[in-house]
């Protein structure tokens, strides 16, 4: 860990300003994962901007029929509010298959969408990954990739390799949901459409999102459609708590007369970022609720699916998890 | 009578543990105390060629940067480095040259005025090396197996028996035969306290020093014999231990540097390492196993063939009893085990948790499972069909053995009867059930161990030996042991242990401190009580001047004629009587060794399994698991019932979720923290149920009780493995059982 200063900002300008002045800056939030990352030194901010004293805790209803969830709101708070429980209970689920009780008590919203990928040689100064230092290489192609990406991978250029997942659950409903993410800026507001927040690894790996240096993330708004009715999480992995996601998959159905009239399905721990295909989604529509075509989509979804190794096992398991889920969502079998 | 020994009494550390009155070993403070933060190698094989560490000591704060660069001379001589736990080789000496012998060696200390700048000046410290190829896998190299060497360590950990009968042959004409290939991978203890040693620089230049191990005098030793300093001018304390499941049998490579840093600064130095770093020394050894069973179409077990080959490092052979166990639990007459060592570029493993015992049962006790299935008998019926009541490795008879009521007591309360043999047969939905047992056993093992016991002038019994506690329950124990000994009400008594200044006992490991310590406990206050005894038919008017010892009972603080209960004389009058002085006592216990010897000494278990597994997923749940344990004299039934329970819990941990995964590319292990090395949650711990079996053992030891340590978790991963298959159908044969070798 380096030695680093400390402010503590009481409004957002300040806080913007904050990382305009200085150079290697970072917002501190829960601190759940930035602490890690500095311990290991992945990260060596020079400079820790607490944000906690901001007032961005808020929950509150938007135009539309929507609801604002503050960005330093717990995952914890979040989870167990009875708005959210009530009008977006697929998020609700999400939240609680993450981490731990004490993680989410400590956890914010914000600080979930920019939770770094958990592959090992990322945060293994001994070995090589092109996320913490470009051009050094990707330890993990070739290795221990047992929690790696099996969609939208960058693996042609050494340099330029990652395999690497965004391991929320939060952002994976949030994805679903089609969430908006608000930033504050050095050049004022912004929206970003979720499904334009995080990016895939390309050829700049080390980038995880499409945040620019200095935005401040003031909320997440959640549109009008909750999927209250009809809606499934099922995260998998190597433990029943405290462990991420090998697959996760978010649906959100609207249903009429035994037909699908929308659909969402979003997946998790299998890309660098939340993994949606509207196309896939879209042969859903005014279709019966049945699991041959529960399988055609899962295919569609999966289309491309590459394994490495170790992590090969999680094309298979992702199917089946989609198909699950979709039958959970549409009650053709309890949830689990 | 015994007020205390057999009851639930409660843990005597627990309130000090609960509420941060216990101290470990990095809690202890010194005035001048400096910090020291390890550097950890970044390559597996190769050479240091440059360690530049001008930044780091231009910071203010910074005292010194430790490495093979600047290392004082030390001991010569291999011997000089042997702990009481060292196998056969040639101990690993940290910074003793630029040679890095495995990833994560370490290869400097820092040392600064606090901790958080000797880690920061360690991430400014750039070292280069020379990479050479290293050699990590084990299933690579298998060819390369060779006998371990022997030596000391060999005593308590002796080879496999030489063949008996003719295996090949009798195998080839078995009526039901099964082999399979048994593999799993390194793993690390990981207890929740960290290794750290802090030494306190005492002004006479002696040494006081805090070290987590499951030894003091073990670490005393080391220190000593590395550092050329006299016994008397090395202290080590250790009074409680946060886990050590092995880890903390030889002294670890902190212990050094800090004695080092230390010596050379004329200072007091702590030094602890991270999580990450609890992955750079001793490990469960990876393991290749091989069981071939053959059996006579009514399922009588004819021929076993077992051989494993365990890894080890390039300089000392780590050995563990793999495979002998199946000539001591099955009367087959063609019996061939082999135990052989594959040298790799890692860290000598280390004794963890039932080390080569959980290994071997996990594959034997499959394959026995398997066995059953093909001579289609059910797996209880199998085993009380080729029940032996002798040890046939030694040919001797077992000093005891209740393992076949433990087959009847744990099947009935797991409600064994009900099962249905067929596998895939017990489903619900999309949950697959599926029942699954298997048999445990372990050595009981006798140590010679030492024990002071004194009544203090205020009628205090005060207990001592220089053992540990782990987290075994030996506080508790000790005083019941004591207390019942003397008479004495248990608020009054008070047993210490972890301090060099105490007599000797041996390191904790092996599931033999009940047996050893108590023992000496016994002992200690059975001489103390002789003591007192004489000075009590000394005193004036004494009602005891021509009574004789078998005629007395301690009991409720006095001595009393057993004939009349009405004439006593209380232990405080009794030392009142010694001039103001305490009276006190210390005596060795010695195993009776020619008794001992004539038997084998075993406790067994006989382990209940259910498991739900989602038959899309892969993924396994342990929703039960009975363990019922034939143990002997069970001291106190709750820290008994917690040992088991933790042995279970870690069974459930080595069966699904446990594994160092080590990536060859880098010779390193990869999921070294706890977020990532996956041990059992809350979550993952279902229903666990635990029977003692009455028995009684007069020849294991003065006390007539078995170590439960390693009982608990020896037979878990086979009877989870079994309950998979009569779930799934399909036989797992690499542990652990993660959900894609299930899909
Ligand atoms: C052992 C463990 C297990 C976990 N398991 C799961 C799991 O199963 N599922 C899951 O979803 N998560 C899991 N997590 C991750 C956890 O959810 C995240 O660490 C947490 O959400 C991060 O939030 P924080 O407030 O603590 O962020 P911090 O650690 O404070 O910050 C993280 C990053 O976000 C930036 N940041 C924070 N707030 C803002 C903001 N408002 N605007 C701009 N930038 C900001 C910081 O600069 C920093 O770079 C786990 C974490 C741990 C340690
Ligand atoms: S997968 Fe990405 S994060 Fe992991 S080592 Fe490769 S480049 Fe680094």
């Amino acid at each position: 860990m380096n030695s680093f200063s400390y402010a503590r900002p009481s409004d957002i300008s300040m806080a913007v300003g904050e990382l305009v002045t200085h150079e290697g800056a970072k917002f501190i939030a829960g601190g759940t994962n930035l602490l890690d990352l500095m311990k290991e030194n992945v990260e060596q901010p020079n400079r820790l901007v607490d944000i906690n004293r901001l007032e961005l805790s808020a929950i509150e209803d938007i135009e539309d029929g929507g609801l604002r969830l503050g960005a330093l709101l717990t995952n914890a708070d979040t989870a167990y509010h009875p708005v959210v429980e009530s009008r977006y209970p697929l998020l609700s689920r999400a939240i609680l298959a993450g981490a731990s009780a004490q993680l989410r008590n400590m956890a914010t919203n914000g600080g979930n969408l920019f939770q770094r990928t958990r592959c090992y040689y990322f945060y293994d100064l001994a070995t090589p990954c092109n996320k913490r230092e470009p051009g050094s290489g990707c330890g993990a192609l070739n290795g221990y990739n047992r929690i790696h990406a099996i969609l939208g991978t960058s693996d042609q250029q050494p340099e330029t390799t990652c395999i690497a997942t965004h391991p929320s659950d939060l952002c994976v409903a949030l994805s679903a949901l089609d969430a908006v993410v608000r930033v504050t800026g050095p050049k004022g507001e912004r929206t970003i459409p979720f499904a334009d927040f995080h990016r895939l690894p390309g050829d700049e790996p080390w980038r995880d999102n499409t945040i620019q240096s200095g935005e401040l993330v003031t909320a997440i708004d959640l549109p009008a459609k909750g999927f209250s009715d009809y809606y499934a999480y099922i995260k998998i992995r190597d433990r029943q708590s405290y462990a991420f996601a090998l697959v996760s998959v978010a649906v959100g159905l609207e249903i009429e007369d035994n037909r699908i009239t929308d659909a969402r399905i979003a997946l998790g721990g299998v890309a660098h970022k939340p993994w949606r295909k509207p196309e896939a989604e879209a042969m859903l529509v005014g279709q019966m609720l049945s699991e041959a075509n529960f399988l055609s989509v899962a295919e569609a979804l999966l289309a491309g699916a590459k394994g490495y190794g170790h992590n090969t096992f999680k094309i298979e398991l992702a199917k089946r998890a989609i198909v699950r889920a979709l039958k959970q969502a549409a009650k053709l079998e309890p949830a689990s | 009578m015994t007020p205390y020994i057999g009851k639930p009494i409660n843990r005597v550390d627990g309130v000090a543990k609960v509420t941060g009155k216990a101290k470990y070993a990095a809690e202890y403070k010194a005035a001048d105390l400096a910090h020291g933060w390890v550097i950890s190698s970044s390559i597996a094989k190769g050479k240091v060629t440059r360690i530049d560490a001008e930044a780091a000591l231009q910071l203010p704060g910074v005292i010194q940067v430790f490495s093979h660069e600047n290392r004082p001379s030390l001991a010569w001589f291999d011997m000089s480095y042997k702990d009481q736990d060292a196998p056969p080789g040639s101990p690993f000496r940290p910074l003793r040259d630029a040679t890095v012998k495995y990833s994560g060696q370490p290869v400097a200390l820092v040392v600064a005025e606090t901790l958080e700048l000797a880690r920061y000046a360690a991430s400014l410290i750039r070292i280069e090396y020379e990479e050479e190829e290293h050699e990590t896998a084990l299933e690579h190299n298998l060819h390369r197996a060779r006998e371990p060497k022997s030596g000391v360590a060999t005593l308590l950990k002796p080879p496999p028996p030489k063949p008996r009968g003719d295996f090949e042959k009798d195998f080839r004409a078995a009526a039901v035969q099964v082999s399979g290939t048994y593999v799993h991978s390194a793993e690390h203890h990981n207890p929740m306290e960290m290794f750290a040693t802090t030494v306190v620089y005492e002004k006479n230049n002696k040494l006081t020093i805090y070290d987590k191990t499951q030894g003091a005098p073990n670490s005393q030793l080391y220190v000593s014999q590395v550092f050329g300093i006299p016994f008397k001018d090395v202290r080590v304390i250790s009074p409680y231990v946060g886990g050590g499941f092995g880890a903390g049998l030889r002294p670890q490579y902190q212990l050094f540097l800090a004695v080092l840093a230390a010596r050379e600064l004329k200072r007091s130095i702590r030094v602890s390492l991270t999580r990450q770093q609890m992955f750079t020394f001793g490990h469960r050894p990876a393991c290749v196993q091989q069981v071939s069973l053959g059996a006579s179409a009514e399922g009588k077990l004819e021929a076993i063939r077992h051989d494993a080959v365990g890894e080890t490092s390039q300089f000392e052979d780590y050995t563990e009893i793999v495979v002998n166990w199946a000539g001591m639990l099955y009367p087959a007459q063609n019996v061939t085990l082999t135990y052989n060592l594959v040298p790799l570029d890692v860290y000598t493993p280390i004794d963890m948790r039932a080390p080569g015992g959980v290994t071997g049962l996990s594959a034997l006790e499959c394959a026995i499972d398997e066995l059953a299935y093909k001579a289609g008998l059910d797996p209880v019926e199998f085993r009380l069909k080729n029940y032996t009541e002798r040890d046939m490795n030694e040919d001797l008879p077992y000093s005891s053995k209740e393992l076949r009521e433990c087959f009847r007591q744990g099947a009935e309360r797991f409600g064994w009867a009900n099962r249905t043999p067929e596998p895939r047969s017990m489903r619900n939905g999309h949950t697959l059930v599926g029942w699954g047992m298997a048999t445990g056993i372990w050595e009981s093992m006798h140590m010679p161990a030492r024990a002071e016991a004194v009544l203090t002038v205020n009628g205090k019994l005060r207990v001592s030996s220089a053992t540990a506690d782990i987290g075994t329950g030996t506080y508790t124990i000790m005083t019941q042991i004591a207390a019942d000994t003397l008479g004495m009400p248990i608020e009054d008594v008070i047993f210490r242990l972890g301090d060099t200044d105490m007599p000797l006992a041996p390191i904790q490991g092996g599931s033999w401190t009940a047996a050893t310590v108590g023992s000496a406990v016994k002992v200690a206050c059975e001489d103390l009580g002789k003591k007192l005894f004489k000075m009590a038919q000394k005193m004036k008017q004494s009602p005891f001047a021509d009574v004789k010892l078998d005629e007395i009972v301690f009991e409720n603080a006095h001595i009393r004629l057993k004939a009349d209960p009405s004439v006593a004389v209380s232990l405080l009058d009794i030392v009142g009587t010694n001039g103001g002085r305490a009276v006190s006592e210390t005596s060795t216990s010695l195993p009776n060794m020619l008794e001992q010897r004539k038997y084998a000494r075993a406790v067994h278990s006989a382990v209940f399994v259910e498991v739900e597994v989602d038959e899309d997923f892969g993924t396994v749940r342990v929703t039960r698991a009975v363990t019922a344990v034939a143990g002997g004299r069970i001291l106190n039934p709750k820290t008994a019932r917690s040992q088991i329970i933790g042995g279970m819990v870690w069974g459930i941990s080595k069966g699904l979720e446990e594994e160092s995964v080590m990536d060859h590319q880098f010779g390193r292990f990869m999921n070294h923290s706890l977020a990532e090395y996956h041990v059992p949650v809350n979550a993952d711990i279902q229903d666990l149920d635990v029977i003692f079996v009455e028995e009684t053992d007069t020849i294991v030891n003065p006390l007539g009780v078995k170590g439960l340590g390693e009982i608990g978790i020896v037979g878990m991963p086979a009877a989870i493995a079994n309950a998979v298959f009569h779930a799934t159908g399909k036989r797992i044969r690499s542990l652990p059982i993660t959900l894609d070798k299930l899909l």
